[in-house]
């Protein structure tokens, strides 16, 4: 019996073909693509040597400095934006519609299915200021002010992007977050309540502290999720207007295909894996540190 | 390490596992919410409630309005007017000229071929390393999963590179072979973990019965978790019909297309946006999806919340 669990060959041919795809496809690229910071060039035009200029570029590119500022402010806001949204729709599930939750769970969950290009797409549209005039300036328009050109300025930009990608996720983080709070004995909340505790006082020493590990996934999920925004962004303004809402994967995504610069789009995106590295480590720390004060 | 959460697809439904609570519980909710107070309260809520879902909804209702619309209803008419004529004609240019169609099979052609190796390839390794015994069991399961972590920007310049040289740039193979390694890290750990929840001693005793492993694989574990099977192809159906960035790398020409790209021809980057068309094209990607979603949901919830890590 042993022998056969144990069997080599078997071991082989089930885990072999995953194995083999996972790494020709997945983990030789990773190297290889760090390989590529140090040359610049392309298939097309060949690649030379160019030592660590690629990183000297980034960091001196004001650019890569505004994506980089773009893809953090994004991440942050969209995190908190998801998460406190998320919390919000998780504890009305639970404490206000409690068993006649589910259609509106299922309801609002429903944009997260949508392919994001054609939601970003029919968004494009919804704030649209000329030639047509889109529902949000309609809607404006009836309240007596006037159209806002929302893509014309990186800043409302940024936020009808941010709204666009709420849109579609609120629902997600609400059940997500609806799981960790259903965990919740009910017992506990039960006497918190008969010991007096009610209102914002139960939610701020019961129910949150109690949520703490299901919002931290969260949390993590998002971050990673917003860090490596492209979908959206591609399909609502394509970075414009000018670069003003370039995240980092788009900016690699240009300077690869459009400038055919393989060494330097492989530097953007080392940078981006290690933000995402960074950044999840750090909130493990900060969690860790947490654990042990409590 | 890495952030982990435990896909627990095979646990009941949230609502279903909610306690039912005791019946002093019941009966002070009741009192409750006779009190004013309790009354009061559900009407902003109900209001809420409201928003949230012409929030939700308003812009399909809109979207799906806009399709039947004439381009000079969109140009003249303001946003909340109705069609004086409703316009199929906007459905037949999306699949004529817009070649809705071309884009929707490509989709398909890809999609369908990766999800079954996906499937195949995942859940031997999933049964392999949960299973069977060897030597760097644990190492191999991160290897996979170090993979969530990385940004897809990462592999795309070498993949490039790769089906350039051996000139599968051109064809839909690009593809397929991208989404089936993509597809790897979140199924063999969804596999796993669905195996690790199968007691030792039924695959113990059907190797004493004399099958062999690959019997034992196939009739015996495959079996047993073909609902997390189920649900994971379901998952994987949504990330890869969706997929913009892989798609959009490695189709070179429009006869390539998937419906993701393809939709991006219709923003009219040559020229005046026909809006009729546009609108008609969105609506059967959206509807497509959302048809699967209306007899799925409750599974397709569990599933992509359990799938969450890939973010």
């Amino acid at each position: 019996m042993k022998s056969v669990l144990g069997d080599r060959r078997a071991i082989f041919a089930l885990l072999g073909p995953a194995l083999l795809v996972y790494s020709l496809i997945v983990m030789v690229p990773i190297f290889w693509s760090l390989g590529y910071t140090f040359f610049t060039g392309s298939i097309v035009s060949g690649f030379t040597p160019n030592g660590f200029d690629n990183f000297v570029e980034f960091f001196t590119d004001p650019t890569a400095w505004s994506a980089l500022a773009f893809t953090v402010k994004y991440a942050v806001v969209l995190t908190v934006g998801q998460v406190v949204i998320g919390y919000a729709f998780a504890l009305m599930y639970h404490f206000y519609l409690k068993r006649a939750s589910a259609i509106i769970r299922t309801l609002v969950f429903f944009p997260v299915v949508l392919p994001t290009v054609a939601v970003a797409l029919l968004f494009q549209q919804f704030f649209q200021s000329a030639p047509t005039t889109g529902p949000v300036n309609g809607f404006l328009n009836s309240l007596g002010l006037s159209s806002v050109d929302w893509f014309g300025h990186a800043d409302s930009a940024f936020w009808v992007i941010v709204a666009v990608d709420i849109w579609r996720s609120m629902g997600f983080y609400a059940v997500l977050l609806y799981a960790g709070i259903v965990d919740i004995p009910d017992d506990i909340v039960e006497s918190s309540r008969i010991d007096g505790a009610s209102g914002w006082k139960l939610l701020r020493h019961i129910i949150l502290p109690l949520s703490l590990p299901v919002l931290l996934s969260s949390v993590i999920f998002s971050i990673n999720g917003t860090l490596k925004v492209f979908d959206s962004v591609l399909a609502l303004t394509n970075g414009g207007p000018g670069s003003g809402t370039t995240p980092l994967t788009l900016y690699m995504y240009q300077t690869s295909f459009t400038y055919g610069d393989y060494g330097y789009g492989s530097t953007i995106a080392l940078m981006l894996t290690i933000l995402c590295l960074l950044v999840t480590v750090f909130i493990f720390r900060a969690q860790r540190r947490d654990l042990t004060k409590a | 390490m890495i952030p982990v959460a435990t896909p627990n697809l095979t646990a009941p439904h949230p609502s279903a596992s909610h306690p039912s609570a005791p019946p002093i519980t019941q009966a002070r909710r009741r009192r409750n919410s006779r009190t004013l107070k309790g009354v009061l309260l559900s009407v902003p809520m109900k209001i809420l409630i409201a928003v949230i879902l012409i929030i939700e909804i308003y812009p399909l209702v809109w979207m799906l309005i806009s399709s039947f619309k004439t381009q000079a209803e969109f140009l003249g008419k303001s946003f909340w007017s109705f069609p004086a004529d409703p316009q199929f004609s906007n459905y037949v240019n999306a699949f004529t000229v817009g070649d809705m169609g071309h884009y929707i099979l490509n989709s398909a052609i890809v999609v369908f071929p990766s999800l079954a190796l996906i499937i195949l390839f995942g859940t031997a390794a999933g049964f392999a390393l949960e299973v069977m015994v060897f030597k760097g069991r644990g190492f191999i399961l991160m290897l996979f999963l170090a993979g969530i972590l990385i940004p897809g920007q990462m592999i795309l310049l070498p993949l490039f590179t790769i089906y350039f040289q051996t000139g599968l740039t051109g064809s839909l193979w690009p593809l397929i072979i991208t989404y089936t390694a993509t597809g790897m890290p979140l199924t063999v750990f969804f596999m796993a973990t669905y195996f690790r929840s199968i007691p030792k001693e039924i695959f113990e005793a059907s190797t004493l019965d004399g099958a062999n492993i690959f019997r034992t694989f196939w009739s015996v574990g495959f079996p047993m978790v073909r609902n997390a099977v189920f649900t994971v192809a379901l998952v994987q159906f949504f990330f890869l019909w969706n997929d913009l960035l892989i798609a959009l790398t490695f189709t070179n020409s429009q006869s390539l297309q998937t419906i993701q790209v393809g939709l991006l021809n219709f923003t009219g980057n040559y020229g005046q946006v026909s809006y009729g068309p546009l609108f008609a094209a969105i609506c059967v990607s959206v509807f497509g999806t959302l048809v699967i979603y209306l007899f799925l949901n409750q599974r397709v919830m569990k599933g992509l919340t359990a799938g969450s890590v890939k973010g």
